[in-house]
C-alpha cells in the first residue's frame, strides 16, 4: 500500500466518521427538551438506534471506521518519523497552522475521550447492571445521562476534548477532501468555509449537553 | 556586522556531523547570505581550516541548486526565497545563525551542507515526461492550449526542484514536487495518453524513496520559492484516484 | 592548417536538406554498438543525448551541477526566436536569417546562420509537444513578443522563466532515456581531459565531484555541450560553476578555439556593490521597453536620484541613438554606457551603474500595469537591493554575459579534432560579434535537436566496424596519469591565496582590457599581466583537502586555472583584430562618433586559434575566410 492509498483509508474513515457526528449530535438535541419530554424522546430515540437492524449494520461500519481510522493514524505517523527530518533548531512550525501539525495529538486526546464516553453510556447500557425503564418501558437511557453529568471532572472532559475535536475536525475535512481529490480551488474553499462552520457548530453543540445538564442539575 | 554561525559539519555520508561554532566579523549587510559563507570560507582556508561545503550554482534564484535550513526555515527567514536570494540586512547585527543542511530520509546528507536530491531525478524518469520523440511533433498551433490553462501549466511547471517543501515537511514529504510535475502534464492537452500511467508511476516511485505522507499542513507552499500551490498535491491525489480507478475497471 | 567548413552545395534554402538528403547513415541495429559521451545537460546537452538514446545509440550524459535541470540554460529569462510568422507581421526564415546575421555584424557564416533560422521552427513545434507551458493568446494559440534588434515578434516565452521552462522539457525528455536505459546519466562528474586515440577522439577522464574517484570513459564520438566561459570575468550574469574547462582541454588536444574574446556584455545587470560579490543578477532585457536609461549630467553628481531635475539627466541612449533608444542592441548599450561610467557621471555607491528609470512609464501607464508587466523583476531588484524601485530608479550596468567565441566548428558542429563535437554556447557557431536577443535558447536547441543527432550520424558511419574501444589503451593510461598529476600539482602548492583572490584579480584585467572596450597597448599589458598572475598562482595558491573527497576548492582552482590560459588567448584574439565589429570594439577602430568600424576587406575571417603546444609559445593563428554569397554585408547603423 503506498502514501496517497493510506491517506485515502484516513480521509474516508474520518470523512465517514465526520457524518456519523452530525447524526449524533441531531439525535442528542432531544436532551435539550423539556425534562419529562427530553426523557421519552430520548429514550426511544436510544432503543430505535440500538435495536434497528440497518443501524445496526452501519454501526459496525462505524466501529471498523474508528478502528482503520486509528491503526492507519499509528502506521502513518511512524513512517512519517522516519521520513521526516529532525532539525537542531526548527522553526518550520511558522509556516503551517498547530493543528495541522498535531493531529496525532489531537486525535489522541480524541480517542481517550472516546474510550471514556464509551464507557460512561455505550458499555453500561449495552452489557452493565442496567434496568432502569422509563414510562414506555424503555432503557432510560436519560437517567443515566444525567448522573454522569453530575460529575464536573466528566463535564471538563468532554469539555476538552469537543475543543480537541473541533480543531482535529477543522483540519480533519479540509486534508480529507483534498486526499479525495478535490483540487479546484473554488470548491476547496467552499469546503474549507464549510468545514470550519460544520467542525464548530458540531463541537460546540456537543459541548453544550454536558454543560447543560450539568447546569441544570446543579 | 558581526556574526556567530553554528554550521553543520559532516564529513560525508556515514559519518556523524555536528555543529561548530564560528564568527564572523566584517559582514557587510548588502552581502547575499552564500557570500557571507564565501568569506567564511576565505578565511577558514587561509586559518588552513575545511572549508564549508554547501550547494549553490546560479545565485539567482532559478537553479534550484542552494539550500540550507538557517534557524529552522528552508532557504531563511523570508518566504518564497531561495538561499542565494537572502541577504544579510535580514540579519542582526552580533545575531547568533544556525546553518543546517535540507534534512529527509529521502535526501542524504553527502558533506556538511550538501545533500543527494537524485531521489528527484528518479521521480521524473518514471514518468514525468511526455513521450515525444525528436522530430515527431505536428506544428504548434494545432493544439491550442487556453490562456487559464497555459498559465496554470507554468505555474506547476515553475518548480526549481530544490527540495525546500521536501525539507520543511515535518514529515519529509515529496508530494508537492511530484504532484507540480503530474499536474503540469495532466492538464496539458498534448500529454493525455500517458495520464493514467504517469500517475501511478511517479507516486510508486515517490514511495520507493522513503519520502513520508503529505498531511496537508501546507508548509511547503509557503516555503516554496516557487509558491507552488498546495493544490497541485489534490490534483495528484485526484490524477492517482481516477487512474486507480481506471485501472481496476480495466481488468 | 586550411580550415574546411564542409558548407553544402547549392542555394542557401537548400543547404540543409541537401545534407541532410546525402548524410550516411547508421543501420538501427549497429546503433547500439556504438557509444557516444555528452558532456553537458544543458539545452544542448540534453537534447542531443536524449536525441541519440532515442535513436539507439549508447549514451552516456555528464555533469557537474548535482542534477541535469540545473544547467545554466534554465536562468534564461526572455525567449526563444522562431520565425513562424504567427503575428502576421512579415517574418519569415530568411529575415531572422538577416537580423541575425546583421546582428552580429557580418561575422557569422551565412549557411550556419540560415539553418537556425529554419531550424527554429521545429523546434516551437517539439518544444510544445514537450508541455512546455509557453505564454498563449485568448484563443489558444501561442503569443510572440519583440525583443531587441529586431522590427518583427518572433520571440515565444514562458513569462520570465523560458530557458527554465525549455530546459525542463529537455530534461524530461533526458530522463525518460534514462529510464529506458539508453542514456547513463552521471551528475557530479566533471570532465576533467578529452583522450584522443590516433587524432580521434575516444573518450574523456572525469572526477567524480562527491568521491573525488578520477574515472574513464570510452566512447566513438565525443560531444561538448559545456557553455559558455563568461564566468572567467568573475563577475558576470554566469552561474558560479561555468568554465571553460572542457572545452580548454580539448583545445589543448587539438580542438581550435574560434574568437575567443567575442563576449557579450550585457547592458541591464545589477551593478557590483563590493569586493565580497560573487555574481551579477541579470534583469531582463525587457525592462528596457519601459524603463529610460539617464545619468547625471554633472559628473561626481551627489544629489540622490529624485533630486536631480529632469534637463540635468542626459538620457544618453535617446540622444546618440533616436531611432532606437533605449531598445539599442545589447553591445551599443553596453558600450554606452562604460562610455558615460569612464567619463565619471557613473552612479551609486561605486559610480559603476546608471539609472533605469520607470517614473515617465509609471505617470503614463500606471503602476498597477508596470507592476502586471516586470512585477516579478522590481520583487527581485527589491529583494536584492532593498530598494523599491517604483519608487525611485534602479541602478543598472554592464556585466559579462555570454561567449559567441568557443570550439570552432564545420558545418557538422564537429571540431578540428574528428569525432568531437562541439553543440551550444561551447562552439563559435551563429551569432557572429554579437548575439541577438532570444537567439541563444534557440542556438543550443536546435544544435542538439535538429543538426547533431544527424551530424554525428554521418560520422559514425564509419565507425561501426572499429568495435568498443577499450579504457585500457595506452592513451587513457597517459591522459588519466596527467590528470591525476595535475591535480596533485595544485594541491601541493600550498600557498598562501585562495582560488577566489586569483579568479577575481583576473577578471578585473580582463573586464579592464579585454572586455567593452579595447586597446593594442592594454591588451598588451593584459597579456603580460595574465601571465604574472599564473605563474603567482602556480606559487602561491592555497587549495584545502585532498583530491580523494568532495572537495569544491579543487573544482575551482582547476577551472581557474583553465582560465588564466583562456584568458592570454582572449587577449592574443582581441590584440590581432584590427577592427571593431560588435562586442569586440578596439578604441583606435571607430568612427568619429564613437561607433565600432568594421574593417572588411582584411578582417573578414573567424580567427581559428590553435594550441602551439606550451605556454610559453604564442598561439597560432589560422583563418577562416567568411564569404557573403547571399547578403552584403552593411555597416550596422541604429541611430
Amino acid at each position: 500500500m503506498n502514501t496517497l492509498s493510506r491517506k485515502i483509508v484516513m480521509a474516508a474513515t474520518g470523512l465517514f466518521l465526520c457524518l456519523f457526528l452530525l447524526i449524533h449530535c441531531l439525535g442528542n438535541t432531544q436532551l435539550f427538551l423539556e425534562p419529562e419530554q427530553a426523557k421519552l424522546s430520548f429514550n426511544a430515540y436510544s432503543h430505535f438506534m440500538t435495536t434497528n437492524p440497518i443501524v445496526k449494520i452501519i454501526s459496525y461500519v462505524l466501529y471498523l471506521s474508528i478502528i482503520g481510522h486509528v491503526v492507519y493514524a499509528l502506521i502513518i505517523t511512524l513512517k512519517n518519523r522516519k521520513a521526516g527530518g529532525l532539525y537542531k533548531r526548527d522553526n518550520r512550525g511558522r509556516a503551517s497552522k498547530w493543528y495541522s501539525r498535531n493531529m496525532g495529538l489531537l486525535g489522541t486526546i480524541v480517542l481517550v475521550f472516546l474510550v471514556t464516553h464509551f464507557a460512561n453510556f455505550w458499555y453500561i447500557y449495552r452489557f452493565g447492571e442496567f434496568t432502569a425503564v422509563d414510562a414506555n418501558g424503555n432503557k432510560d437511557l436519560f437517567l443515566l445521562v444525567q448522573e454522569t453529568f453530575t460529575n464536573l471532572w466528566i463535564v471538563i472532559l468532554y469539555v476538552v476534548a469537543m475543543i480537541a475535536l473541533c480543531y482535529h475536525l477543522i483540519h480533519g475535512i479540509n486534508s480529507g477532501v483534498r486526499s479525495l481529490g478535490l483540487f479546484h480551488p473554488k470548491f476547496v474553499r467552499w469546503i474549507n468555509v464549510i468545514g470550519i462552520i460544520y467542525s464548530v457548530v458540531l463541537c460546540v453543540g456537543f459541548a453544550l449537553m454536558p454543560l447543560y445538564m450539568y447546569f441544570t442539575q446543579n | 556586522m558581526k556574526l556567530h554561525l553554528k554550521i553543520w559539519r559532516q564529513k560525508d555520508r556515514k559519518s556523524e556531523g555536528k555543529l561548530v561554532d564560528y564568527t564572523l566579523d566584517n559582514v557587510n549587510t548588502h552581502m547575499s547570505f552564500l557570500e557571507m559563507l564565501d568569506t567564511l570560507n576565505e578565511e577558514l582556508i587561509l586559518k588552513n581550516e575545511e572549508p564549508v561545503e554547501f550547494d549553490h550554482d546560479c545565485r539567482e534564484g532559478i537553479c534550484g541548486q542552494c539550500g540550507v535550513v538557517i534557524n529552522g526555515n528552508a532557504h531563511g527567514p523570508l518566504k518564497n526565497t531561495t538561499t542565494c536570494q537572502l541577504h544579510m540586512r535580514e540579519f542582526k547585527d552580533g545575531e547568533t545563525i544556525l546553518i543546517e543542511p535540507f534534512r529527509a530520509a529521502g535526501f542524504p546528507v553527502k558533506k556538511d551542507l550538501k545533500v543527494d536530491r537524485s531521489a528527484f531525478d528518479r521521480i521524473i524518469s518514471s514518468g514525468g515526461y511526455v513521450s515525444v520523440n525528436t522530430g515527431q511533433a505536428p506544428e504548434a498551433n494545432t493544439i491550442p492550449v487556453s490562456h487559464e490553462v497555459a498559465e496554470a501549466a507554468f505555474d506547476s511547471a515553475a518548480c526549481l526542484g530544490c527540495g525546500a517543501c521536501v525539507a520543511t515537511c515535518k514529515n519529509g514529504s515529496a508530494a508537492l514536487f511530484t504532484a507540480a510535475k503530474i499536474t503540469q502534464l495532466a492538464i496539458l492537452p498534448q500529454s493525455k495518453e500517458e495520464r493514467k500511467q504517469r500517475a501511478l508511476r511517479m507516486i510508486w516511485q515517490m514511495d520507493q524513496e522513503g519520502f513520508g505522507h503529505c498531511s496537508n499542513t501546507e508548509a511547503c507552499e509557503v516555503e516554496c520559492p516557487q509558491g507552488i500551490s498546495v493544490l497541485n498535491i489534490a490534483r495528484m491525489n485526484y490524477e492517482y484516484n481516477r487512474a486507480s480507478f481506471l485501472k481496476f475497471k480495466k481488468k | 592548417m586550411k580550415l574546411d567548413a564542409k558548407i553544402p552545395q547549392g542555394p542557401l534554402e537548400d543547404k540543409w536538406s541537401n545534407y541532410k538528403k546525402t548524410a550516411r547513415l547508421v543501420n538501427p541495429a549497429n546503433r547500439k554498438k556504438l557509444d557516444i559521451i555528452v558532456i553537458g545537460t544543458g539545452l544542448a546537452g540534453s537534447s542531443v543525448a536524449a536525441s541519440l538514446g532515442e535513436m539507439g545509440y549508447n549514451v552516456k550524459s555528464f555533469c557537474f551541477q548535482d542534477t541535469p535541470r540545473r544547467a545554466h540554460s534554465v536562468a534564461a529569462q526572455g525567449g526563444v526566436n522562431a520565425a513562424k510568422n504567427y503575428k502576421n507581421d512579415g517574418d519569415s526564415i530568411y529575415r531572422m536569417f538577416v537580423d541575425t546575421l546583421k546582428g552580429g555584424d557580418f561575422r557569422a557564416r551565412e549557411a550556419n546562420v540560415y539553418r537556425l533560422a529554419e531550424c527554429s521552427v521545429n523546434l516551437i513545434d517539439q518544444a510544445v509537444a514537450q508541455g512546455v507551458p509557453f505564454g498563449r493568446e485568448y484563443g489558444g494559440y501561442l503569443n510572440n513578443r519583440s525583443f531587441g534588434g529586431v522590427q518583427v515578434s518572433r520571440t515565444f516565452y514562458a513569462r520570465g522563466q523560458t530557458g527554465q521552462q525549455l530546459l525542463l522539457g529537455t530534461y524530461q525528455a533526458l530522463m525518460r532515456q534514462v529510464d529506458k536505459k539508453t542514456v547513463q546519466l552521471y551528475s557530479s562528474h566533471e570532465m576533467l581531459d578529452l583522450v584522443t586515440i590516433d587524432g580521434k577522439a575516444r573518450g574523456v577522464i572525469v572526477r567524480n565531484l562527491e568521491t573525488g574517484e578520477i574515472e574513464r570513459h570510452a566512447a566513438h564520438a565525443v560531444v561538448l555541450a559545456t557553455g559558455g566561459f563568461g564566468k572567467i570575468y568573475y563577475l558576470s550574469t554566469l552561474a558560479m560553476g561555468c568554465n571553460g574547462s572542457a572545452i580548454w582541454r580539448a583545445h589543448k588536444k587539438g580542438a581550435f578555439f574560434a574568437s575567443p574574446s567575442w563576449t557579450q556584455i550585457h547592458p541591464t545587470s545589477l551593478p557590483q556593490s563590493g569586493g565580497y560579490q560573487s555574481k551579477l543578477t541579470l534583469m531582463s532585457e525587457s525592462l528596457r521597453n519601459d524603463g529610460r536609461i539617464w545619468v547625471p549630467k554633472k559628473a561626481d553628481e551627489t544629489r540622490v536620484a529624485n533630486d536631480i531635475p529632469e534637463d540635468e539627466r542626459d538620457y544618453y541612449l535617446e540622444r546618440r541613438y533616436p531611432a532606437f533608444g533605449n531598445l539599442a542592441p545589447r553591445d551599443i548599450s553596453s558600450r554606452a554606457a562604460k562610455e558615460r561610467i569612464d567619463a565619471g557621471h557613473g552612479v551609486g555607491a561605486l559610480k559603476n551603474a546608471v539609472y533605469l528609470d520607470f517614473s515617465k512609464a509609471i505617470r503614463e501607464q500606471g503602476q498597477a500595469k508596470i507592476a502586471e508587466k516586470y512585477g516579478n523583476l522590481f520583487t527581485m531588484y527589491e529583494k536584492i537591493t532593498g530598494i523599491n524601485a517604483y519608487k525611485e530608479p534602479m541602478m543598472i550596468s554592464p556585466a559579462a554575459h555570454f561567449s559567441m567565441g568557443g570550439l570552432w566548428v564545420d558545418y557538422e558542429l564537429m571540431t578540428t579534432v574528428p569525432g568531437l563535437f562541439a553543440l551550444g554556447e561551447a562552439n563559435f557557431a551563429d551569432h557572429g560579434a554579437n548575439r541577438l536577443g532570444a537567439n541563444s535558447l534557440l542556438q543550443a536547441s536546435v544544435d542538439g535537436y535538429f543538426i547533431a543527432p544527424y551530424t554525428i550520424a554521418n560520422y559514425l558511419a564509419d565507425q561501426i566496424r572499429v568495435g568498443a574501444i577499450s579504457t585500457d589503451h595506452p592513451e587513457f593510461e597517459k591522459t588519466e596519469k596527467e590528470v591525476r598529476e595535475k591535480l596533485d600539482n595544485l594541491l601541493n602548492i600550498k600557498g598562501t591565496k585562495t582560488v577566489d583572490y586569483f579568479h577575481k584579480k583576473l577578471g578585473k584585467l580582463l573586464y579592464d582590457y579585454c572586455g567593452l572596450a579595447r586597446t593594442k597597448e592594454g591588451l598588451e599589458y593584459a597579456i603580460v599581466e595574465i601571465k604574472k598572475l599564473r605563474e603567482e598562482f602556480y606559487k602561491d595558491v592555497r587549495i584545502p583537502g585532498e583530491s580523494k573527497t568532495m572537495n569544491s576548492e579543487l573544482e575551482k582552482a582547476g577551472r581557474v586555472a583553465d582560465y588564466l590560459e583562456i584568458g592570454v588567448l582572449m587577449c592574443y584574439d582581441a590584440l590581432t583584430r584590427e577592427e571593431s565589429c560588435g562586442a569586440h570594439f578596439r578604441e583606435e577602430y571607430q568612427t568619429e562618433d564613437g561607433e565600432a568600424k568594421r574593417n572588411d576587406e582584411q578582417y573578414q575571417f573567424i580567427s581559428a586559434w590553435e594550441w602551439p603546444g606550451g605556454l610559453d609559445q604564442e598561439p597560432i593563428l589560422n583563418k577562416e575566410e567568411l564569404v557573403f554569397e547571399f547578403v552584403k554585408p552593411t555597416i550596422r547603423s541604429y541611430k
